[in-house]
């Protein structure tokens, strides 16, 4: 097994404005992009079952171009707001990097 | 279509660049430099405050040398979004800032300001005629919400500002603004097509950060053409690949192929990007759709409280695997206690108790999947919100002195069970902010909510 922190370039979570976060998950090469898209190990199941998010809230996307899947979800809390942890939102993709992607 | 030129020398005014990048960007002879000079990253404190992310003299020294680069080409200066919020207050300390280099350096320019701080019987207005419409997610407002707003900025398009160099602006400073307007306004104004123009402010506005890898803050430069435009960072050591400039339009954008602005959409969906050199991209295929309806979104925050916090650490295993109901009793307790030092309030004196655990889901709250594993050692994080510091302040330290002590069934006698790492423990945050609205206004025209000033600074 080994884990999509191992496999990406960059693994990163981020704003979207004050009210939505995004997850950029990026990769080097077009073929580990290409088998971790072919895994199944990222998908809105999969992404909304770690992060306790229903599917219909999540935006997934693959950009090419960027060798990247890019995930898009509200904000449990807007950002800076009482109670809410991460003003820039930058540390919300921990879980991700261990995430365990199956052997081609 | 002749070829278009912009600087763009960091992603935001006051972070820093080098100025040897700085002189290499106008030795490229640009029609225009560019600078973004806000955000709503660092939260509402800003737009709500009125206060500035960044120091004066870190802003000063990037404007002065922004302001002597333009005089030198005869170039228009656009600094958008200033001072962090946009708001009047933020607008008016950049335009101080301006004229005491123009006094030093004995610049001379025709100054255009353009403001974005909304005037709350126009929004009413709107919202009563149905023209304030939700974005997704956003919070409940009502004319309420509008009237306890400390600010509130509306994100401008390319038409204010393009109007400001229309009436002869030579440097352009403006309120709220979305930070590709800044970039795509001289370039459509000269007839870049629409698509191309877009796409390449949405590469320049954060400056190198397109780049491979970005050293410290620094500029990139773009060459907008026919068909396609051309990017490049300034230090020659720092270069920009496909993939690189592809990823940009990931930043902080929920939708990477679709990205809203005022009057229309960018659409990346096409968008091809190709070496041009080993340090430069080509991205041609970029489309600009027109909305048909204008559309400004507000950024609005409010005053939610005054706040003082408290710092500890627990490592007792015992209060560590009974931590919630530990937390839960005390602030049970803490309500009571809170009653008592306040007789003359009738009822429970208003205040919000957050106590965050880090070492379990602190950082990630309810996103986190393993907060049922047991640490051995946590910091807590106490934060009280009252209508005032005073209130604030006086419920903390009764909050400390109690929880310190707050018992668990398995010690007998009194315990002490926070580690404080500062005496007092008790730190006054002041007043706190929240970011209160995710709207968009349909106003008549582009340019109704910013209104434009001209005027001639002379030395």
């Amino acid at each position: 097994m080994t884990t999509l922190g191992e496999l990406a370039k960059l693994i990163r979570s981020k704003n979207a404005g004050p009210f939505n976060l995004t997850f950029d998950i990026m990769f080097g090469e077009e073929e580990t992009y290409r088998r971790v898209i072919g895994s199944g190990a990222i998908t809105k199941e999969t992404f909304g079952r770690i992060y306790n998010i229903p599917e219909e809230k999540i935006l997934l996307v693959h950009h090419d171009a960027a060798r990247a899947i890019k995930i898009s979800i509200p904000r449990p809390f807007f950002s800076a707001d009482l109670g809410d942890s991460d003003c820039y939102g930058g540390q919300q993709f921990g879980p991700l990097v261990d995430m365990e992607i199956p052997e081609p | 279509m002749a070829e278009i030129r912009v600087l763009s020398p960091c992603g935001v005014i006051g972070s820093g660049f080098p100025e040897s990048s700085f002189e290499r960007g106008l030795s490229l002879r640009p029609h225009v430099i560019a600078c973004d000079g806000g955000s709503t990253d660092m939260g509402p404190a800003s737009l709500g405050a009125g206060t500035p992310h960044f120091s004066r003299s870190a802003t000063k020294r990037d404007l002065r040398l922004m302001l002597l680069g333009r005089e030198r080409l005869g170039v228009p200066l656009i600094i958008g979004s200033c001072g962090t919020g946009g708001g009047s207050a933020g607008l008016n300390w950049m335009k101080e800032i301006c004229l005491e280099i123009a006094r030093e350096e004995n610049l001379r320019f025709r100054l255009g300001l353009v403001e974005s701080e909304q005037d709350k019987s126009y929004l009413k207005k709107r919202f009563r005629e149905g023209r304030i419409k939700p974005l997704d997610p956003a919070p409940e407002i009502d004319e309420k919400v509008i009237d306890r707003s400390a600010h509130i900025v509306g994100m401008m398009g390319d038409e204010p500002i393009t109007e400001a160099l229309n009436e002869g602006a030579e440097v352009v400073l403006t309120g709220r603004a979305s930070d590709t307007s800044i970039f795509a306004c001289v370039p459509t104004r000269l007839g870049a097509g629409r698509g191309i123009a877009w796409h390449a402010a949405k590469i320049l506005e954060c400056g190198a950060a397109c780049a491979v890898t970005r050293k410290r803050p620094d500029g990139v430069f773009a060459w907008i053409r026919d068909d396609h435009f051309a990017v490049e960072p300034l230090d020659p050591e720092m270069r920009c690949s496909p993939q690189s400039v592809a990823s940009h339009t990931l930043y902080e954008n929920a939708d990477p192929f679709h990205i809203t602005e005022p009057g229309g959409v960018l659409d990346t969906t096409s968008s091809t990007y190709a070496a041009e050199s080993d340090r430069a991209v080509i991205v041609r295929g970029s489309e600009y759709h027109l909305a048909d309806t204008y559309t400004v979104k507000l950024e609005g925050a409010e005053l939610a409280g005054y706040q003082s916090v408290i710092i500890g650490g627990v490592r007792d295993p015992y209060i560590i695997r009974q931590l919630d109901s530990w937390l839960a009793g005390m602030r049970e307790g803490f309500a009571s206690r809170a009653r008592e030092i306040f007789p003359d309030r009738s009822g429970v004196p208003e205040y919000e108790l957050v106590i965050r655990v880090f070492g379990r889901d602190a950082v990630m709250g309810p996103l986190e999947p393993r907060a049922d594993e047991v640490p051995h050692e946590v910091g807590i994080l106490f934060e009280v919100t009252a209508g005032d510091q005073e209130t604030a302040r006086t419920l903390a330290s009764t909050l400390s002195h109690f929880a310190v002590h707050y018992p668990i069934p398995e010690w007998s006698g009194l315990i002490s069970g926070l580690a404080f790492p500062f005496a007092p423990a008790e730190l006054d945050k002041g007043p706190v902010y929240r970011f209160n609205m995710n709207h968009v206004v349909l106003p008549d025209n582009p340019c109704e909510m910013f209104p434009i000033e001209c005027r001639e600074v002379a030395g």
